[in-house]
C-alpha cells in the first residue's frame, strides 16, 4: 500500500507545481461557468416553469461542476501513460513491482485531486459571493451536505475507474486518440456534463440513470442542489457503488491480459 | 542463476512496399510476415558473471531482455531465473532485478532526479537505512550529488544516464540487465559507467548482462561472451573466441567479420 501511497503523494506533488495553468484553467472555468448560467437564465426567463430543476438549484449544478471538473473530465486523462504505452517506456513500468493497474489508479486520482485542489477553493468562494439567483446556494443541512461529499468521492472514483479502461485498451489499439475522442464526447454527454440529466425526457433519463455516467458525475451534483429525494439518492449511492465494484474488477482482469499480450513497442 | 532452455518468440510484423497503389491494396489485403525473433534460445549464467550479449540490429537481444525481464512472454520454452519464471512470477521477479534501457527513461521528467529515487526506494520497499548507503555509494562513484536536486528534463545525456543508472541500483538487486546503457554518451561518461558496472559486480557480486553494439564497452565488462544472429545463439565464449572466430584482433573488425562469416548481418 505504501508504494502505491507515494506514487499518489508523488504525482499530486508534481500537480501542485504547474501555477500558471491553474490560473489559467480557474478562468477559464469561471467564465464558463457565467455563461452558462447567462444561457439558462435567458431559458427559464422564458418559461420557468417548464423546467424541472429550480434556476437556483440550476445555478448550484454549474458552480459545483465547474469547481470539480477535474474529478470527473473525460479530457483530463494522463498524457505520460498514453505516452509510455505508445512509445513502448511501459517497458520500464513492467519491471516494477508493482500492479500496473493500482499504480495507474493512483496516479489518476493524484493528476486530478492536485487539479481540483488548486481550482476548486478560489472558484466556489467567487461563487458564494455572487448575488442570489446566480451564485452557488449553501447546503440545506450539514446531513445533506455529508451525503454530498460521499457521493463526491464515489463519483471520482467510479470516474477513475471508467478512464482506466481507456489506458487499458490503448494496449489493443495502440493509438488512443480515436478512443479519447469518442469517450470524451459520450461521456459529457450522458453524465450531464452539457445539460444536466433531469432536463432529458423521462424515458432517456430513466435509462441514463442507470449508466455509469450518472454515477460519474450527475449524481453528487444533485444531491447538492437538493434534487433528488431521500430514496433516488439511496439507489443513486448504491449504483455508483455497483459501478464502481464492476469497473474496477473488469478493467483489472482486462489489464492482466492486455499484459499478457502486450508487444512493447520499440525496440 | 538464470536457465533458458529453448526460448522461442516469433512477431508477427505488416509489410507493405511503398507507394499510393500499395497503400490501397492494404486496406483489403495485408501481408504479414512471422519473424522469428528467438528460435530455440538456450544458455545458463551462473551468479557473478558479467555477460555480453552481442549481435547486430534485430538479432533478437532486447527480446531476450525483455523475457528476462518478464516483461515479454514467450510463445514456447522455459526460463528460470533463481528458482521464478519472470513472466509468471513477474512482481517477485523484478524485485531482484535492475533494468537500463538506454533508450528510454525511468525518471520522471519533470521533477527532480531525488524525488523520483525516493518513488523507487518506496516502490521498492527499501529500508532507510540501506537507501541511505547505496545513494551515497551511487552519489560517489556516478558523481551525482549536483545532478540530483534537477529535473530529468533540464539534464544532459551523459548526466541523465548516470542518474538512469543510479535509478537502477537503488533498491541494491543481485541482476542487472544493461540495454545499451553507453549509447550516446561522450568518452569520460562512458568511462565512469563502465568503471562502475565493474566495481558493482566486484564488489556487490551483482550478475551483469549487457547489451549493446559497442565493443569496447563488451571489452571493458563482460568476461563472457553470447554471440545471438537472427535468433538463434551463434557462439558462447571468450572474448578470444570472437578474436579467433572473427580473425581479427581488433574487436571492431573482429565482430564484423564474425556477422558477415555467420551471414547474420
Amino acid at each position: 500500500m505504501k508504494k502505491y501511497m507515494s506514487f499518489f503523494r508523488m504525482r499530486f506533488q508534481m500537480g501542485l507545481q504547474y501555477r500558471t495553468a491553474a490560473i489559467a484553467g480557474m478562468t477559464t472555468q469561471f467564465a464558463w461557468g457565467l455563461m452558462e448560467i447567462m444561457v439558462f437564465r435567458a431559458f427559464y426567463a422564458a418559461d420557468p416553469a417548464a423546467f424541472p430543476m429550480t434556476f437556483e438549484a440550476t445555478a448550484s449544478y454549474i458552480w459545483l461542476q465547474q469547481a470539480f471538473l477535474a474529478i470527473f473530465a473525460a479530457w483530463l486523462l494522463e498524457p505520460e501513460i498514453f505516452d509510455c504505452i505508445v512509445s513502448g517506456n511501459v517497458a520500464y513500468e513492467l519491471c516494477r513491482p508493482v500492479h500496473i493497474y493500482d499504480m495507474w489508479f493512483a496516479r489518476s486520482m493524484a493528476s486530478r485531486l492536485s487539479r481540483v485542489a488548486l481550482r476548486c477553493f478560489p472558484i466556489l468562494f467567487v461563487a458564494l459571493l455572487l448575488p442570489k439567483p446566480y451564485g452557488i446556494s449553501t447546503p440545506s443541512s450539514a446531513a445533506q451536505f455529508a451525503v454530498f461529499l460521499i457521493t463526491l468521492v464515489l463519483s471520482f472514483l467510479v470516474s477513475v475507474a471508467f478512464y482506466m479502461w481507456i489506458y487499458v485498451l490503448t494496449f489493443y489499439t495502440i493509438s488512443p486518440m480515436g478512443l479519447r475522442i469518442m469517450v470524451a464526447s459520450v461521456v459529457e454527454f450522458l453524465s450531464g456534463g452539457g445539460v444536466p440529466l433531469p432536463f432529458f425526457p423521462e424515458k432517456v433519463q430513466r435509462v441514463l440513470e442507470f449508466l455509469p455516467f450518472a454515477s460519474m458525475q450527475n449524481v453528487p451534483l444533485r444531491v447538492y442542489s437538493g434534487s433528488m429525494s431521500q430514496m433516488q439518492t439511496q439507489q443513486a449511492v448504491a449504483l455508483q457503488l455497483l459501478w464502481l465494484i464492476v469497473l474496477v474488477a473488469l478493467g483489472r482482469t482486462m489489464c492482466d491480459r492486455a499484459l499478457r499480450r502486450v508487444s512493447v513497442q520499440g525496440g | 542463476m538464470i536457465v533458458m532452455e529453448n526460448i522461442c518468440k516469433t512477431y508477427r510484423v505488416q509489410r507493405r512496399s511503398a507507394g499510393i497503389k500499395e497503400a490501397c491494396r492494404s486496406l483489403f489485403c495485408r501481408d504479414y510476415e512471422y519473424i522469428h525473433a528467438l528460435d530455440n534460445v538456450s544458455f545458463t549464467i551462473h551468479d557473478g558473471e558479467m555477460i555480453g550479449y552481442m549481435g547486430p540490429n534485430g538479432a533478437g537481444k532486447s527480446s531476450t531482455i525483455k523475457i528476462l525481464s518478464g516483461i515479454l512472454v514467450p510463445d514456447s520454452g522455459k526460463c528460470e531465473i533463481d528458482g521464478l519464471t519472470p513472466w509468471k512470477n513477474r512482481v517477485a521477479h523484478v524485485s531482484r532485478i535492475g533494468v537500463v534501457f538506454g533508450q528510454r527513461s525511468q525518471l520522471w521528467w519533470d521533477i527532480p532526479v531525488i524525488d523520483s529515487f525516493e518513488l523507487l526506494r518506496d516502490i521498492y520497499a527499501v529500508p532507510e537505512k540501506r537507501y541511505r548507503e547505496n545513494l551515497e555509494e551511487l552519489t560517489e562513484l556516478l558523481q551525482l550529488s549536483e545532478l540530483l536536486k534537477t529535473p530529468t528534463r533540464q539534464l544532459s545525456l551523459g548526466q541523465r544516464m548516470r542518474c538512469e543508472i543510479a535509478a537502477a541500483l537503488v533498491h541494491s538487486p543481485s541482476l542487472l540487465f544493461l540495454d545499451e546503457p553507453t549509447i550516446g554518451l561522450d568518452a569520460v561518461s562512458k568511462l565512469a559507467v563502465r568503471d562502475f558496472i565493474r566495481r558493482q559486480n566486484s564488489e556487490h557480486g551483482t550478475t551483469v548482462i549487457l547489451t549493446t553494439h559497442d565493443m569496447q564497452d563488451i571489452a571493458a565488462i563482460a568476461r563472457r561472451v553470447i554471440l545471438i544472429g537472427k535468433g538463434r545463439i551463434l557462439l558462447d565464449g571468450t572474448l578470444d573466441d570472437i578474436r579467433r572466430e572473427g580473425g581479427a584482433d581488433d574487436l571492431e573488425k573482429a565482430a564484423a567479420g564474425l556477422y558477415r562469416k555467420l551471414e547474420i548481418s
